[in-house]
């Protein structure tokens, strides 16, 4: 049986200074020093030692590769949502806690939206020099330069990765049909310059390589790093980079589901009567990306052709019957379940008889609904600066200012749950474990990462605790021991009896 | 492959059934149209005053 999908979201934002010091990675910093001591009011550490963002889930590190180095001398820091806040390389990142199921993960998403609205508010008002932060949830600049969105999700260990790889590639390939976030224009070498009026997403015109471990050069579809942060006896942790930032709530959350869906199907190893395996997954991502008839044919390992469309069509036929079958226990609650089978069959009927029908739940026929109005409106073409701006200011994140915001989109947490998930962590992971102690004793712990937590209780040595599995230490274990704790020394005393 | 249409008209079906909800009338549309008109009103108050400055500026390094 598949195990529980736990997921996870992290956003690299844009970043651009208004009126003072360009530098990116101070601007990053003043972005979230504000928060941790003028809005949270407490500052936990990340601490790196379990990190090794190089291990490959192929096996050896392979040759040529390039993992990410680690930058510990920038701003790092946990809050009590369990999340990680922090600078990576030039931007702010959100890294959300953990999440069992893909409505959780757009709530998560939202609030780190909403921690760094309140980032920039505080940042403007400490710097006092007339310079203001401006954040964007998109995913490049236009010119070249592309920041991800990365996914994260539980498998089994037992798992062969050729099969993830196999079985994974044609539905990241195709998924950008409704999770795209849209984009003006190409920017790199694949296209003819301006031969390319609007992709569906931002992001897919920059992976060259079906599967890698790099994140930053030659992008693979499939990112094969293998650093489970948990168990590595028992557990992977799929870490995802082809995937765009999205705005819209639907999107965030059928990215997420339907992933998570397929992976569980990749797990139980059902796959249907037709190979999906796509003859070129890298020539097929960028033509899909500019394909705003959804008509394209794609060619097939096995010499046929199949449009983006028919193989979700495919994906989604697989998935109904996987349900039908199995049930979808490993999705959370059964309601999660059957929305992310409704609303993919939603937005799949969507794409089929009327794409612009689904502006309210994909973030390309938003952007590009505005977009169409816009050049309506001002007889401007597509090479305009303007219809660029109208692109980026749909990302922008200050509500002042937001595009986005203004459209009525479908929307899946109420604002009142979002707010609680700045401060409060989710409950059935073991985020909650994490966020909770650093609620309760901030001052006592020392550093925080994903698989364990030190305190430091004034007296050596530091104690580490570790979690290892990520559904463990949930309010449903730990809540009545911490309630019953007096403080951390008691907490640690009947955590080793 | 004519199971998947088969599969394909299935779907269309059910989910006509929930289209039925909201129908689609041309009071429906030119509401629609009323509020994407509000909404360019806005964007035309909203948007980066320069946008070939505002777009030239944002130079972003890359990332991951």
């Amino acid at each position: 049986m598949a195990i529980p999908k736990v997921c996870g979201i992290e956003t690299e934002y844009g970043i651009q200074v208004v009126n003072g010091d360009p530098n990116p990675i101070a601007a990053s910093s003043v972005l979230i020093n504000a928060y941790a001591q003028d809005v949270a009011r407490q500052r936990v550490a990340w601490d790196f030692e379990d990190e090794s963002p190089g291990n490959d889930a192929r096996g050896q590190s392979r040759e040529g590769s390039m993992p990410p180095m680690i930058e510990t001398h920038l701003v790092n820091t946990v809050l009590t949502n369990g999340a990680r806040f922090y600078v990576d390389h030039a931007h702010p990142e959100y890294s959300s806690p953990e999440c069992r199921d893909a409505l959780e993960a757009v709530r998560y998403d939202r609030a780190g939206e909403e921690i760094v609205i309140r980032s920039m508010e505080a940042a403007d008002l400490a710097v006092h020099d007339g310079s203001h932060l401006v954040v964007y949830k998109n995913n490049s600049d236009g010119k070249g330069n592309s920041y991800g969105c990365h996914e994260n999700y539980l498998m089994d260990r037992e798992t062969p990765f050729s099969r993830v790889i196999h079985g994974i590639t044609p539905h990241f390939v195709t998924r950008q049909l409704f999770c795209g976030a849209g984009k003006v224009g190409s920017e790199t070498a694949f296209h003819e310059p301006r031969s390319v009026e609007f992709q569906l997403s931002q992001r897919a015109e920059f992976f060259e390589e079906e599967v890698g471990l790099e994140t930053t050069l030659k992008r693979p579809i499939v990112n094969t790093r293998d650093e489970p942060h948990a168990d590595p006896s028992r557990y992977r942790r799929l870490h995802v980079i082809v995937g765009d930032a999205n705005m819209a709530e639907v999107a965030t959350f059928l990215k997420l589901g339907t992933t998570s869906l397929v992976l569980a199907m990749i797990e139980d190893d059902v796959s249907g009567s037709r190979s999906l395996a796509l003859a070129d997954p890298v020539r097929a991502i960028h033509a899909v990306a500019v394909d705003r008839t959804l008509t394209q044919p794609l060619l097939m390992a096995d010499g046929s052709t199949a449009t983006a469309l028919a193989i979700q069509w495919e994906l989604y036929s697989l998935a109904r019957k996987y349900a039908d079958d199995r049930g979808l226990e490993c999705l959370g609650a059964e309601e999660i379940g059957t929305s992310v089978l409704d609303r993919w069959e939603y937005v799949l009927n969507g794409l089929e008889t009327d794409p612009m029908s689904l502006a309210r739940q994909v973030d390309w026929v938003a952007k590009l609904q505005l977009l169409e109005a816009y050049s309506d409106r001002h007889g401007c073409g597509w090479g305009d600066p303007r219809m660029t701006a109208i692109d980026l200011q749909y990302h922008d994140l200050r509500p002042s200012r937001s595009l986005f915001a203004r459209m009525d989109t479908e929307r899946m947490v109420d604002v009142d749950s979002v707010q609680a998930a700045v401060t409060d962590p989710p409950r059935d992971t073991r985020a909650w474990f994490r966020g909770e102690c650093l609620k309760r004793w901030p001052e006592s712990v020392a550093t925080a990462n994903w698989d364990s937590l030190v305190f430091d209780l004034g007296s050596d040595p530091l104690r580490r605790v570790p979690m290892m599995d990520p559904l463990k230490g949930t309010a449903e274990h730990v809540e009545a021991l911490l309630d019953s704790c007096a403080g951390p020394a008691d907490l640690l005393e009947r955590l080793s009896s | 492959m004519a199971e998947r249409e088969l599969k394909k008209k299935q779907a269309t079906e059910r989910t006509a059934e929930v289209v039925d909800e909201v129908p689609a009338t041309s009071a429906t549309g030119d509401k629609l149209k009323a509020e994407l008109d509000d909404l360019l009103d806005e964007i035309d108050e909203v948007l980066e005053d320069n946008a070939e400055e505002f777009v030239r500026n944002y130079v972003q390094k890359g990332g991951e």
